[in-house]
């Protein structure tokens, strides 16, 4: 025992030595290979857009085949009476259930946030997430069966289209609308609105002085997110439209579906570069000076 | 008083437009298949939930998306972990621009994204032509409509919110710990083992569900990129119900599917429910 311990000690002592050694190897190999790994991540995200793009300029009738720069396919595009018609209907779908998600998701949001317990808050706070967590397959189908039961009670509404899937979009975002505000209030001190009341002010002046201008960035991310997820959405439309009400995602289903052309890209290098074009001004308007 | 007139629109709303449908879609699963308009019947046949006990092909579809979504949940955060690192890890600038780049793709549109990976995958499509190009082939080889392609697609399409919770509980943890177990010699898998990764384990957790409860009903992906034998639910609903007209078998599909992802949604309500 006595005899083993220094020579226990020593080795000790030189394996630490060596550690420390093999540590700096190590943290280097480490950065390396989460760099390299990060890069490999991006990469798989971004190459098959950045194609996309960039063959949408190629002359060549087969998608992904270089033919030489060409606009071609752009002109293609805006000539295309049915895709046009589809995205126009599809944005006006998406403004107008975006701006009753963030009417609804905002009194849903606030009233879980401030209200404190009230009689079925347990039910209203589960019936506002639930789009949240259903599969859209479930979400599109239960809504489509209920426009179904309501057009056989009350004749209304009668048939599908443009109106159906709005009314289902404004349900999908006022969920997504309701978490972001409720995150944003749970965040703030409710004493602001409070001490608004004590010096006087009514309820309704404090809710206009204080909690709106608190929540304002809440529900403009609220509804822009509302907007994408509408505009993104092609199975819940499927189920709740009808043939006079096809959206973008619906036509670019079925295109997809009958197999691809370079309109496709096109459409790709139109809303890509017009997203980045976007998001570039907010971040040059934001940018810290 | 104000609350109460401001409140109640909102809950008749979700009571028309989020619990009547729930009702109406576990009725119509119970229902009766008619040849009429609408094509059922009311009534406690069950007939829905039947077929899908009898047939084994129902069982599998629902069995198959759990283990595709299951899939594609693991291979998101194999992928992410990385990546939710490295930005984690980025100086703040860098940080911010990394995170665009991991959004902006998010933004383009889900079925761009899926014609992009047709137009790599397909026989004429780019990943063939450049193998032709070179050389390497003559025949274009087989990519688009196999498991590796839907996988891919799953993975492009569901892969920020595995690395959104992963980064955000990684900003969170102290740097100090993964560097004073380095400076104790452990090796990088091992920090990673050791330390990151229970560490954030709930991130994960949180990550895994984000990914698999949505990927679990996915209808377009399977249907645009994977091989026609992946018949999974979201698909097989979609037929039942477009194709073949069956509302109540279309409906018990929902609901079997539904009772299936309980569990795990309840564990992300949890998760997210922690303070």
């Amino acid at each position: 025992m006595t005899h083993a311990r220094p020579g226990a000690t020593m080795t000790h002592a030189r394996h630490g030595a060596t550690r420390t050694h093999a540590r700096h190897g190590a943290t280097t190999t480490r950065g390396r290979f989460v760099r390299i790994a990060m890069l490999a991540g991006f990469a798989f995200l971004w190459l098959p857009i950045g194609l996309l793009v960039a063959y949408a300029f190629s002359a060549d009738r087969i998608p992904f085949q270089w033919g030489g720069f060409s606009l071609r396919w752009f002109a293609a595009l805006a000539a295309n009476e049915r895709l046009v018609e589809a995205a126009l209907r599809s944005l006006r779908i998406a403004a107008g259930a975006a701006t009753l998600a963030v009417a609804l998701g905002g009194v849903a949001g606030w009233a879980l946030a401030r209200f404190g317990p009230f009689r079925g808050r347990a039910a209203f706070g589960a019936l506002i997430g639930a789009p949240l967590v259903l599969p859209e397959v479930v979400t599109g189908l239960s809504l489509l069966l209920l426009f179904v039961a309501l057009e056989g009670l009350t004749g209304w509404p009668a048939g599908r289209g443009a109106t159906t899937v709005l009314l289902a979009h404004a349900t999908l975002g006022a969920a997504f609308v309701a978490v972001v505000v409720q995150a944003r209030l749970a965040e703030t001190d409710r004493s602001l609105e409070e001490a608004a009341m004590d010096l006087g002010a009514t309820p309704l002046a404090a809710f206009r002085t204080i909690t709106l201008p608190l929540v304002a960035p809440a529900l403009a991310a609220g509804w822009l997110l509302a907007f994408t997820l509408s505009l993104d959405d092609v199975v819940i439309a499927s189920f709740v439209s009808g043939p006079a009400g096809t959206t973008l995602p619906m036509e670019l289903f079925s295109m997809l579906r009958r197999g691809l052309t370079p309109e496709v890209n096109a459409l790709g290098a139109v809303v890509v570069l017009g997203v980045g074009a976007v998001l570039a001004v907010v971040a040059l308007l934001l940018r810290p000076r | 008083m104000t609350r109460r007139l401001l409140l109640a629109p909102v809950a008749a709303w979700l009571l028309v437009f989020v619990a009547a449908p729930a009702a109406i879609l576990l009725a119509i699963a119970l229902a009766e298949a008619d040849p009429g308009v609408p094509p059922f019947r009311l009534a406690l046949a069950a007939a829905g939930f039947s077929m899908l006990v009898a047939d084994a092909y129902y069982l599998d579809a629902l069995l198959s998306a759990l283990g595709v979504a299951a899939m594609t949940a693991l291979l998101c955060l194999a992928l992410g972990y990385p990546m939710a690192i490295g930005i984690a890890r980025a100086a703040p600038r860098r940080r911010v621009l990394l995170l665009a780049a991991l959004m902006l793709p998010f933004w383009t549109g889900f079925l761009l994204r899926v014609g992009a990976w047709i137009g790599l995958l397909r026989d004429e499509g780019w990943i063939n032509g450049m193998l032709r190009a070179a050389g390497i082939i003559e025949a274009p080889l087989p990519l688009l409509y196999t498991d590796g392609a839907m996988l891919a697609g799953m993975v492009h399409a569901y892969l920020p919110f595995a690395v959104l919770p992963l980064f955000a509980a990684l900003l969170r943890l102290d740097p100090t710990l993964a560097e004073a177990a380095a400076d104790l010699g452990a090796r990088p898998p091992v920090v990673f083992l050791t330390v990151t990764l229970p560490a954030t384990l709930p991130a994960a957790t949180a990550g895994f569900l984000l990914v698999f409860i949505p990927a679990a009903g996915e209808f377009v992906i399977p249907e645009l990129m994977g091989p026609p034998e992946a018949q999974l639910v979201g698909r097989v609903l979609w037929q039942e119900f477009f194709q073949n007209r069956d509302w109540p078998v279309a409906a018990a599909l929902a609901v079997a599917l539904l009772a299936l992802l309980l569990v795990p949604i309840r564990l992300f309500q949890r998760i997210e429910a922690r303070p």
